[in-house]
């Protein structure tokens, strides 16, 4: 008799390709490379900004080239999709609003995200002076 | 203890989440702008250089960056555990570290803008 237990195989660095919605959360997960990318971009910017008005303006440009045209609006779709809508998905989960003892319609909760979403980023670009 | 140290990890990883969902798409959509050649007048330098001397300007960007790098820094640590990498006090102390470098590069750089 052995007294070993079963350990199911599994591999520790592909497990995720099993199901789809591992893939999804790998996906997910992933956007963090993203997040960290372009708070170090806005960090460039501001060191640049510390320097001066020629500083600024050669960061401007050097933001200037097909590759970061490609890059930006390939960032900003996966960006959209994995870590925006899928943040919003999740809120009701995360935080269950009460009201009168009951729990509010997780789909409250999300439009309310949306919407507060929408105003916001409507207040960036007016404030980037865009709109 | 250690369950009040992963509340605090974990809070700022959801602040910095929630935050760079907000605020991210539109951070991204304004340097496609300038990289398509469309430098949107608010991000001319007297104008951005207004924006980030003014207290109001200085706290946004300063807790808008730190918690998107504690966000980034936490799940990346996570990711690296997710694709098979077991060295989780390695990694830790450097996704960390990387993390507090930005916040202080962010202070820095936002207390020479005055």
């Amino acid at each position: 008799m052995s007294s070993q237990p079963y350990v199911r195989p599994f591999s520790k660095t592909t497990w995720y390709m099993r199901k789809g919605r591992y893939k999804v959360y790998m996906l997910r997960e992933v956007t963090c490379l993203l997040v960290g990318f372009y708070a170090f971009l806005t960090i460039a910017g501001l060191a640049a900004l510390a320097k001066g008005p020629n500083a600024w303006i050669s960061f401007l440009v050097s933001q200037q080239n097909t590759a970061m045209i490609a890059f930006h609006a390939i960032a900003l779709l996966y960006f959209l999709f994995f870590q925006t809508f899928a943040w919003f998905k999740l809120a009701p989960k995360a935080m269950p609003i009460q009201v009168g003892g009951k729990n509010l319609s997780g789909q409250y909760v999300v439009i309310g995200h949306y919407i507060a979403w929408a105003v916001l980023s409507a207040f960036i670009f007016w404030l980037a002076g865009v709109i | 203890m250690a369950i009040a140290k992963k509340a605090v990890v974990w809070g700022l990883f959801a602040a910095g989440g929630t935050l760079s969902s907000f605020i991210f798409p539109a951070l991204i959509a304004l340097f496609l702008l300038v990289a398509l050649g469309f430098t949107p007048d608010g991000l001319q330098y007297e104008h951005i250089y207004a924006f980030a001397a003014s207290w109001l300007g200085k706290a946004a960007l300063f807790i808008v960056l730190f918690l998107s790098l504690w966000h980034a820094a936490h799940r990346l640590r996570v990711v690296f555990h997710d694709f098979g990498v077991r060295k989780d006090g390695l990694i830790a102390t450097a996704v960390y570290l990387v993390a507090t470098a930005g916040t202080v590069m962010t202070a820095f750089y936002l207390y020479s803008i005055n």
